[in-house]
């Protein structure tokens, strides 16, 4: 007989995640949330419809007043045509956000989903990675969806659009990890007015309805800093097809954003889940 | 190797400052069910989660199926079934896609899952239900469905935790008619409980913790027969002729004195029921029955197990 081994004294090397933390099956947790999304499909798609409100209220209707705008690439272009891809940005920010915010928080705190999960051989990282997946699909039906809506209205100017879904994808990734880290850090339902007051004003704010020239230098600094400039102007770029290699620093960023959110969220997961 | 599917030594579960498990040695052999009893906050949930790899341990060795938790858990979880104390059904998902999705979950094929799926409806008598939501399912039938859940994988090894707490006695009695038919099929199940009768009902040999420490562990026949007499009897009196617990000790082998009863330890309770009336007291009620594990828990521990 073996004697079983005794927990060792001194800690193990510092890993960045503890062993058995995945599985390899995340995408059990997209056929789940698929599965379970056939019931809910009306929240689903009104996610299609904001930004097309937006873009009708204020591409058309404030657009009429406001005429053409300078466009990246130094060409004019029409407010609607400025605002699309800022709008396209927005989409699929809010739409990884809600995902990875208020459902990843009903399923950890209430349903008790992963402690469910967990009993099986998924381990964090599958959640994490599964949950932020979702997220990242969503955006991108989204995003889809919207690209379709510009074309249709002749919003698009380059080929180069077509970039626009990965890149809505590499987004709504960033932006899913980003949430579903914080949410772990979330106690309860009120601490949801902090995602509110971070993704609002960024909505608002981050180059989404005018350029950053508006802004004087020290608070166009602070706007550089924010995630959703770097994707307003990326989707912009890409549009309009003002494209350069300075593009890459905005994908920097958001592989970033991606590394930090997935990692973070993991150990956070695993640090409330398995204790 | 041993045989023992699990086998802990020492083990400790330390909250911060708190210790919840405070090292303790179980062996639970291939095909039995085995039981930990006792009061809420004993330890029987902290270990429970140790032994399925949700709960790092904070000292001594445990091995499952084996394997060390630490190491394997992924591999020791994906032989093992879990019915956790709390409901944690998915309520997106119908009856059927709970079975469904938390197969694929341990990898098996969709194919596989189906099959499966029918089977344990069937095995939980809710076949009917298949399609509808979980929300509306009534407490005995979620928990059937939970536990239909956790044999989706075909588990070594099944462990429940409170299986029938908050159930009504017909729904316990359907849930432990189904556990008996996992354990005639040879599964081994680890069952926690702070009740008596479902103890006695399970388990071929159970622990009984208290305070994060095993206190005695035996089948529950023998627990009886060395914690406790063969009968007891409980007896109650009006306040005003309420006697002391010493004018009741010389008649039996021994006396627990509740607050609304006195239970009295002995191998015939006519014969002591008969002397009390003899010796002039005037109880309000006399009942003899047999000795159970809450007697045993009585006895081990000087408090009663459910408050």
């Amino acid at each position: 007989m073996s004697a079983p081994s005794a927990v060792p004294d001194v800690p193990l090397a510092p890993r960045l995640l503890p062993a058995g933390s995945y599985a390899g099956r995340a995408r059990m947790l997209l056929l789940r949330s698929a599965t379970a999304s056939r019931r809910t499909w009306l929240a689903f798609v009104s996610g299609f419809f904001e930004p097309i409100f937006y873009l009708l209220a204020m591409g058309q209707g404030l657009g009429s007043l406001v005429g053409e705008l300078p466009g990246p690439g130094g060409a004019s272009l029409s407010y609607a045509a400025f605002i699309a891809p800022g709008l396209l940005a927005a989409s699929a920010m809010n739409g990884a956000v809600f995902d990875s915010t208020y459902n990843v928080f009903f399923k950890l705190r209430y349903a008790r989903l992963y402690d469910a999960m967990l009993a099986t051989p998924l381990g964090p990282i599958d959640i994490a990675l599964g949950e932020i997946g979702w997220a990242l699909l969503r955006g991108g039906l989204y995003a889809t969806g919207f690209l379709s809506v510009m074309a249709a209205f002749g919003l698009i100017a380059s080929p180069w659009a077509l970039l626009a879904l990965p890149a809505a994808l590499v987004v709504a990734f960033a932006f899913g990890a980003i949430g579903m880290a914080a949410t772990s850090f979330m106690r309860s339902w009120q601490d949801f007015d902090l995602v509110t007051l971070a993704v609002l004003p960024m909505f608002l704010f981050a180059t989404t309805f005018y350029p950053l020239s508006v802004y004087p230098r020290w608070l166009q600094l602070v706007v550089e800093c924010l995630p959703l400039y770097h994707a307003v102007e990326l989707m912009r770029a890409l549009t309009t097809g003002a494209v350069h290699l300075g593009l890459l620093s905005h994908l920097g960023y958001f592989a970033v954003m991606i590394a930090v959110g997935v990692v973070l969220a993991s150990r956070r997961l695993d640090a409330l889940l398995l204790k | 190797m041993s045989d023992a599917l699990v086998q802990a030594r020492d083990l400790r579960k330390r909250f911060g400052a708190f210790e919840a498990v405070r090292g303790i040695d179980v062996d639970v052999a291939r095909g039995e069910v085995f039981g930990f009893l006792g009061p809420n906050g004993a330890g029987k949930s902290s270990t429970m989660r140790m032994i399925a790899c949700v709960s790092p341990r904070s000292g001594g060795s445990l091995q499952v199926l084996g394997m060390d938790p630490g190491s394997d858990g992924p591999r020791i979880r994906a032989r093992i079934g879990v019915v956790p104390q709390l409901d944690n059904l998915d309520t997106e998902l119908s009856v059927r896609e709970n079975l469904e999705i938390y197969g694929r979950y341990f990898g098996l094929s969709r194919r596989r899952v189906r099959a499966k799926a029918a089977e344990l409806l069937e095995f939980a008598q809710l076949t009917e239900r298949a399609e509808d939501p979980v929300e509306p399912l009534s407490g005995g039938m979620k928990r059937r469905l939970t536990i239909a859940r956790s044999l989706v994988n075909d588990p070594e090894l099944l462990l429940l935790d409170e299986p029938t707490t908050g159930l009504d006695p017909q729904a316990r009695h359907l849930l432990w008619d189904r556990l008996y038919r996992l354990k005639r099929e040879g599964v081994t199940q680890i069952v926690t409980t702070h009740y008596m009768d479902e103890a006695e009902q399970l388990c071929d040999r159970l622990v009984v913790m208290d305070d994060g420490l095993i206190v005695a562990e035996g089948s529950p026949v023998e627990l009886i027969e060395r914690y406790s007499t063969r009968e007891v009897l409980e007896l109650r009196f009006l306040p005003e002729h309420r006697p002391a617990a010493g004018e009741l000790a010389g008649l039996v082998e021994r006396v627990e004195e509740l607050p609304d009863r006195f239970l009295l330890y002995t191998a015939d309770g006519e014969r002591a029921q008969a002397e009390v009336a003899r010796s002039g007291l005037r109880p309000l009620s006399a009942l003899v029955r047999r000795s159970s594990l809450e007697d045993v828990f009585l006895r081990l521990t000087g408090r009663s197990l459910v408050d």
